[in-house]
C-alpha cells in the first residue's frame, strides 16, 4: 500500500514535470562547491573557489534572463568518505545539478562515479589524476584546468632536458601522487633518463625529514616532488635545512600553484620551473578578471589555477545551458552539449572539450622570478615555454577510456 | 570500577517486561520510518552506530572494560567486506560474513594483549592497538589508503533481495540491528552476563568464588569486537566505501560518545546516544570543526554533571532499569 | 652511513618529544591519578602560545620558551580547579573521558579558527643553518632540542626526586591524608603538579613549533603514541619515562633507516610484544 501510494506520488510528480516542461523550461541551477575550506589545499581552492563560482553567475547575467542560480559550498576536508557523503547528500536532497572544484584526486574520482550514478554534471577544476578522462572517465565528467600527464609531459621533460637524468620521487600517498608519480617516470624514463628510487609520505606531513634524508641518500639528481599544497612547501623549506639543494641535488616541483609561491616568498621559490595553464598577468582577460577577483579575496590574493578554471568551467556551462533553453536536469546530457560547443573565456581562451572529458588549452611552463626581477607583489612568474593546446594533454588513443571507440 | 556502576546502576531491579515493551515500541517506530520521508540514509547511518554503540557497552556497560579503541572492528570489518564485494564479487551475505569474521578473528588476537591490563591502562592498549591497524591499513595496498575502497556494489542478498533499492536496503539493515540487538540483550540476561557483572562490581569476588574471570573478559571482548564488525559490515552497503576514517582514533572517541550521552550500561542508551550524536553530525555538518568542539561539550558535561547518561536519568527518575 | 646517523638525529628529536609528554603524563598520573589525555591538545597550545607571541606581540623564541609553559601551565591549573577536582573519588576512567572531551573542544576551536593546515614559525636566528660533522650533516637546530629536551628532563628528575619539594610530591603521592597533616596544603601541590605537566608539554610545543609547524592536530596523533611509550615503559618511575622516550625514538629513528615502512608502527608493535612478555611495563608496578 504505502509502496503504491509512494510510486503514485512520484508519478503525479513526474507528470507534472514533464507537462511544465511542455510550457515552460525549468530555469534553475544549483551549484556545489567541493573543496577543502580549511586544510592543506584550502588557498588552492577553498573559499576562492566559491567565490569564482558567484562571480561567474553574476557575469554571465542569468538572473535578469529569468534564470535562478544557487550556490553552495561544503569542504570534504581531503577525506573521500566524506566528500561522498556531502555529495550523496547533495545529489538527493539539495538537488545539486554541477559540482565544481571538487580538488584532490582520491575524493573526485570517488565524487566522479557517484555524479555519474545519479546523472549530474561534474566539472573538476581542482583535481590532478589523468584517470578521471583515462580509464575512469564517465560521460558526466570534464576535467578543466590540468592534469598530471600535462604537468609530466611539461615540467618533466624539460628537466630532463636540461641534464636531470637520474630521479627520487617523493610522493604523496594518495590517488594523485601516485598518478603525478606514474605519469612522471614514464616521461623520464622516455626521455632517456632513470627513476632511482620513491618515497612516499601521507597527505599533510609536517616533518618531511626523514623522507628528505632517504631521497638525498639515493644521491638522485632530481628529487621530484609529487605532492601539493602545504606538502610541497614544507618539503622545500625543509629541504633547506639538511643542506639537500647546497648538496647539489635539484627540488622539481611537480605541480606548485600560485598562492604556494607567495607563501614561499621568492627568496625561497626563486628558479622554480612547473607548469600552469592560467596565470593572472597573461593576458588583458586573464588581469582584467584577476584584480576584480583580488579585490573581492579576503587576503587579496590573485586566483590560483584552479579558482580560474572554477569561473571558466561555468561559464561555459551557462553558455550550453542556454543554448538548450532550459536547464533538462540531465547531466550527460548537458555534458554532451557542452562538449559539442568550442569553449572561449578570457582566462583560457578558445578551446574545447574532447570525448573523454578532457578540457584542452595550451599548458605554459613558467620560472619563479628572483626578488629583484620581481616588479611587486604577486608578480612571480616568468614565461618560459608553451605547449600548444593540441599536444599539452594524452592522446586521446592512450587514455584506455571506455568512451573512446 | 565500583565508582563508574554505582551512579549507572539500575535504581530497582530490572523487569525484563519493560524492556520488553520498550524494545518493541523501539521496533515499530523503526519500521515506518521509510514512511515518514526521513533521509532513510541517515537513519540507516545512526542504526549501524547504534549497533556499533551496543556492541561497544557490552563490554564497559556490563564488563567494565572502556575500550578506546573500538573503531578497529568497525573499520577491519568494513575494509573486508568492502574487499570481498568490490575484488571478489561475493554476494552481500558471503561480505558480510568475511566482514564479521575478519572483526572476530582481530578481537581474539587484541583480546589476549589487552586484556592483561585492567582501568586505565587497558584503555591506552586498546587506543594504541587501533592506532597500528590504522598505519596498517595506511600502507596496505588492498585498503587503498588514503582513497579508501569506493564504489561497492551493493548487490543481490542471497540472489534476489536487492540491496540497491534504498527501501529494501533499510529494512535489510534493520533487521541486521534489531538481530544484534536481540542477541546483545539476549547475552546480558545469560549466566555468562550475570557473571560478567559480577566481575564488573568486584573482580576479586568474582576470583575467589571461582570464576575464572579472565575467560569471561576475553569471551566478552571478542563478542562485542565482533558485533561491532557486524556493524562495520553493515555499513558497507549504506556507504559504499570503506575507508581510514572509520579505524581513525575520532571514531573510538565517538563510539565512546555515544554510549555515554545515551547512558553506560543501560540496555537502550546506546541506540539514543548514536541517534543523538548521528543527527547532531548531521545538522551541524555545514559548521566545521564546531562538531568537534560540541562533542568535547557534551563529553565534558556528560563527566561532570549527567553521568547516568539519557536512558540512564530516565530510568531513574521513573525508577526502572531500561 | 651518513643516512643512518642523520635518521637517528631524526629518532632523538622525536624521542625528546616522547620524553617530555610521557614524563608530564607520569607526574600528572602519579599525584592526581588521571591519564592526561588533552596533553596533546596541551602541547598543541604551547606552539601556538610561541606563533602568537611572535606575530601579535612581536616577542621571539627565547621569550617564547619561558612565557609558554608558564602561560600554558596557568590555563592547565585552571582546568585543574574548576573541573578535574571534582572527578577525585569517582571511576579513573572518568578523568580519561573528561580530559578527552577538553581535548576535542581546544583542538576543535583552534581548528576553526586556523584551520587544519601549518602555520610556519621560524627558527630563531641563533640556531639556524647547519654543521657538517664529517659523519653527517647536523642541522643546528635540531640538535638544540636534543640537548635542551635532556637538560629539562633531568632538571625535572632532580627536583622530583632529590629536592624537599619533590620528597612533599612523592610523599604526597603515596598518602595524602598523612602528607596533610604534616600542614602541607595537598590540593594546592595536586593543582601545581598539574600545572607542572602541563608546562613540560607546553614546552615541548615551543621546541617542535620550528620543525613541526604550528597545527591544531599536532598533539593529537603524538599523544597516542606517547600513551603507547607509557604503556612500555610503566608509569613508576621519572627516569623510566625520559629513558623509555629518549630509547624508543631512537629505535624508530632506526626504523626509518633499515626498514622505512615499519617506522608508524614500531612503537605500537614493541609494546605488544612488551605486553606479552611483562604486562606491567619495563619499570612499572601494577595500576
Amino acid at each position: 500500500m504505502k509502496q503504491k501510494l509512494s510510486k503514485l506520488l512520484l508519478g503525479t510528480a513526474l507528470s507534472l514535470v514533464a507537462a511544465t516542461g511542455a510550457f515552460a523550461q525549468d530555469k534553475t541551477i544549483k551549484i556545489g562547491v567541493l573543496t577543502d575550506n580549511s586544510g592543506l589545499y584550502a588557498d588552492l581552492g577553498g573559499p576562492g573557489s566559491t567565490l569564482a563560482a558567484q562571480m561567474a553567475v553574476e557575469d554571465a547575467g542569468l538572473a535578469g534572463k529569468g534564470w535562478k542560480v544557487d550556490v553552495v559550498s561544503a569542504d570534504h576536508q581531503n577525506k573521500p568518505d566524506i566528500g561522498t557523503n556531502v555529495a550523496r547528500q547533495w545529489l538527493d536532497v539539495e538537488k545539486v545539478d554541477v559540482f565544481v572544484d571538487v580538488l584532490n584526486s582520491g575524493v573526485a574520482l570517488a565524487v566522479s562515479n557517484l555524479v555519474k550514478e545519479k546523472n549530474a554534471v561534474l566539472i573538476d577544476t581542482g583535481a590532478a589524476t589523468s584517470d578521471l578522462t583515462g580509464k575512469a572517465c564517465t560521460p558526466n565528467t570534464i576535467h578543466w584546468v590540468y592534469d598530471t600527464y600535462m604537468l609530466a609531459n611539461s615540467t618533466g621533460q624539460a628537466l630532463v632536458k636540461a641534464g636531470g637524468d637520474s630521479w627520487y620521487f617523493l610522493t604523496a600517498d594518495y590517488a594523485f601522487g601516485h598518478a603525478l608519480e606514474r605519469d612522471t617516470a614514464a616521461v623520464v624514463t622516455k626521455s632517456g633518463g632513470k627513476v632511482v628510487g620513491t618515497v612516499r609520505h601521507p597527505l599533510n606531513t609536517a616533518d618531511f625529514s626523514s623522507f628528505l634524508l632517504q631521497a638525498q641518500a639515493s644521491k638522485a639528481k632530481i628529487i621530484g616532488m609529487a605532492n601539493a599544497g602545504g606538502d610541497t612547501t614544507n618539503t622545500i623549506k625543509q629541504a633547506a635545512e639538511f643542506g639537500i639543494v647546497s648538496g647539489g641535488q635539484k627540488l622539481a616541483g611537480l605541480l606548485l600553484f600560485l598562492p604556494d609561491v607567495h607563501a614561499l616568498g621568492l627568496k625561497v621559490a626563486q628558479g622554480l620551473n612547473f607548469t600552469e595553464t592560467f596565470y593572472w598577468d597573461l593576458n588583458d582577460g586573464t588581469r582584467t578578471f584577476s584584480k576584480r577577483f583580488s579585490e573581492r579575496m579576503k587576503n587579496k590574493a590573485m586566483p590560483s589555477m584552479i579558482q580560474a578554471g572554477v569561473y571558466s568551467g561555468l561559464i561555459h556551462y551557462f553558455k550550453a545551458l542556454e543554448a538548450m533553453g532550459g536547464n533538462p536536469h540531465d547531466g550527460a546530457k548537458v555534458v554532451a552539449k557542452m562538449k559539442e560547443m568550442p569553449t572561449d573565456d578570457p582566462l583560457f581562451g578558445k578551446g574545447s572539450i574532447r570525448i573523454d572529458g578532457r578540457k584542452i588549452h595550451p599548458a605554459y611552463l613558467f620560472e619563479v622570478k628572483t626578488p629583484a626581477e620581481s616588479k611587486g607583489p604577486w608578480d612571480y612568474y616568468k614565461l618560459v615555454g608553451t605547449t600548444p593546446a593540441d599536444q599539452a594533454f594524452r592522446p586521446l588513443s592512450e587514455g584506455a577510456c571506455p568512451l573512446v571507440k | 570500577m565500583s565508582a563508574m556502576t554505582d551512579d549507572t546502576l539500575p535504581a530497582s531491579p530490572r523487569t525484563l517486561r519493560d524492556e520488553m515493551i520498550v524494545f518493541a515500541a523501539m521496533a515499530v517506530l523503526l519500521a515506518i520510518v521509510p514512511a515518514t520521508g526521513i533521509y532513510p540514509f541517515f537513519v540507516m547511518q545512526a542504526l549501524c552506530f547504534a549497533l556499533l554503540a551496543c556492541a561497544f557497552n557490552l563490554l564497559i556497560g556490563f564488563g567494565g572494560l572502556l575500550s578506546f579503541g573500538h573503531a578497529m572492528f568497525l573499520g577491519t570489518a568494513g575494509y573486508f567486506t568492502a574487499h570481498a564485494l568490490k575484488e571478489w564479487g561475493v554476494s552481500p551475505e558471503i561480505g558480510i560474513v568475511i566482514g564479521t569474521a575478519g572483526a572476530a578473528a582481530l578481537g581474539l588476537i587484541t583480546s589476549y594483549v589487552s586484556i592483561r591490563r585492567q582501568g586505565i591502562y587497558f584503555s591506552m592498549i586498546t587506543l594504541a592497538l587501533s592506532q597500528l591497524l590504522y598505519f596498517i591499513y595506511l600502507q596496505a595496498p588492498f585498503t587503498h589508503g588514503e582513497d579508501g575502497i569506493q564504489g561497492i556494489p551493493q548487490g543481490m542478498m542471497f540472489g534476489f533481495i536487492n540491496l540497491s533499492n534504498p527501501t529494501v536496503l533499510y529494512y535489510v539493515v534493520l533487521a541486521g540491528f534489531l538481530g544484534g540487538f536481540l542477541l546483545i540483550f539476549r547475552t546480558i540476561n545469560s549466566p555468562f552476563g550475570e557473571v560478567l557483572k559480577a566481575i564488573r562490581e568486584n573482580e576479586p569476588r568474582a576470583i575467589s568464588l571461582g570464576y575464572k574471570t579472565d575467560q569471561y573478559k576475553l569471551l566478552a571482548f571478542i563478542l562485542s569486537g565482533t558485533l561491532a564488525g557486524f556493524a562495520g559490515s553493515l555499513k558497507v552497503f549504506v556507504a559504499q566505501n570503506a575507508s581510514l576514517t572509520d579505524v581513525h582514533w575520532s571514531m573510538s572517541g565517538e563510539i565512546v560518545l555515544m554510549t555515554l550521552v545515551g547512558g553506560l550500561g543501560t540496555i537502550f542508551g546506546p541506540v539514543v546516544g548514536a541517534f543523538v550524536i548521528i543527527a547532531m553530525q548531521q545538522y551541524l555538518a555545514g559548521f566545521g570543526q564546531w562538531v568537534t568542539v560540541i562533542q568535547g561539550v557534551i563529553f565534558v558535561a556528560c563527566v561532570l554533571t549527567f553521568r547516568r547518561g539519557i536512558v540512564g536519568e530516565i530510568g531513574h527518575y521513573f525508577r526502572r532499569s531500561l | 652511513m651518513q643516512a643512518l646517523y642523520a635518521q637517528l638525529l631524526v629518532g632523538l628529536i622525536n624521542g625528546s618529544f616522547y620524553a617530555l609528554l610521557s614524563l608530564g603524563l607520569a607526574v600528572i598520573f602519579g599525584m592526581l591519578n588521571i591519564i592526561n589525555f588533552a596533553h596533546g591538545a596541551l602541547y598543541m597550545m604551547g606552539a601556538f602560545c610561541a606563533y602568537f607571541l611572535l606575530n601579535l606581540l612581536g616577542i621571539g623564541y627565547w621569550w617564547a620558551l619561558i612565557i609558554a609553559p608558564i602561560a600554558v601551565g596557568i590555563f592547565g591549573m585552571i582546568l585543574e580547579r574548576t573541573m578535574l577536582q571534582w572527578l577525585t573519588g569517582l571511576d579513573h576512567l572518568y578523568g580519561l573521558l573528561l580530559t578527552f572531551g577538553i581535548a576535542l573542544i581546544v583542538q576543535g576551536l583552534f581548528q576553526n579558527y586556523f584551520g587544519s593546515s601549518g602555520l610556519p614559525y621560524a627558527i630563531p636566528d641563533e640556531l639556524r643553518g647547519g654543521m657538517n660533522l664529517g659523519f653527517m650533516f647536523l642541522p643546528i637546530y635540531r640538535g638544540w632540542v636534543v640537548v635542551f629536551s635532556l637538560v629539562v628532563c633531568l632538571a625535572t628528575w632532580f627536583l622530583i626526586e632529590k629536592t624537599r619539594l619533590g620528597a612533599n610530591l612523592r610523599a604526597a603521592t603515596e598518602n595524602p591524608t598523612l602528607v596533610r597533616a604534616f600542614g602541607i596544603n595537598v590540593p594546592r601541590m595536586i593543582t601545581l603538579t598539574y600545572g607542572l605537566g602541563v608546562g613540560l608539554a607546553a614546552l615541548a610545543g615551543v621546541l617542535s613549533a620550528p620543525i613541526n609547524q604550528v597545527r591544531p592536530l599536532m598533539g593529537a596523533d603524538l599523544i597516542i603514541v606517547v600513551f603507547a611509550v607509557v604503556v612500555i615503559g610503566g608509569m613508576g618511575s621519572i627516569m623510566g619515562s625520559i629513558i623509555t622516550g629518549f630509547a624508543l625514538g631512537v629505535i624508530e629513528g632506526l626504523t626509518k633507516y633499515f626498514y622505512p615502512e615499519a617506522s608508524n608502527t614500531v612503537v605500537f608493535v614493541l609494546m605488544v610484544l612488551v605486553l606479552l612478555i611483562k604486562p606491567t611495563g619495563l619499570t612499572g608496578r601494577a595500576a
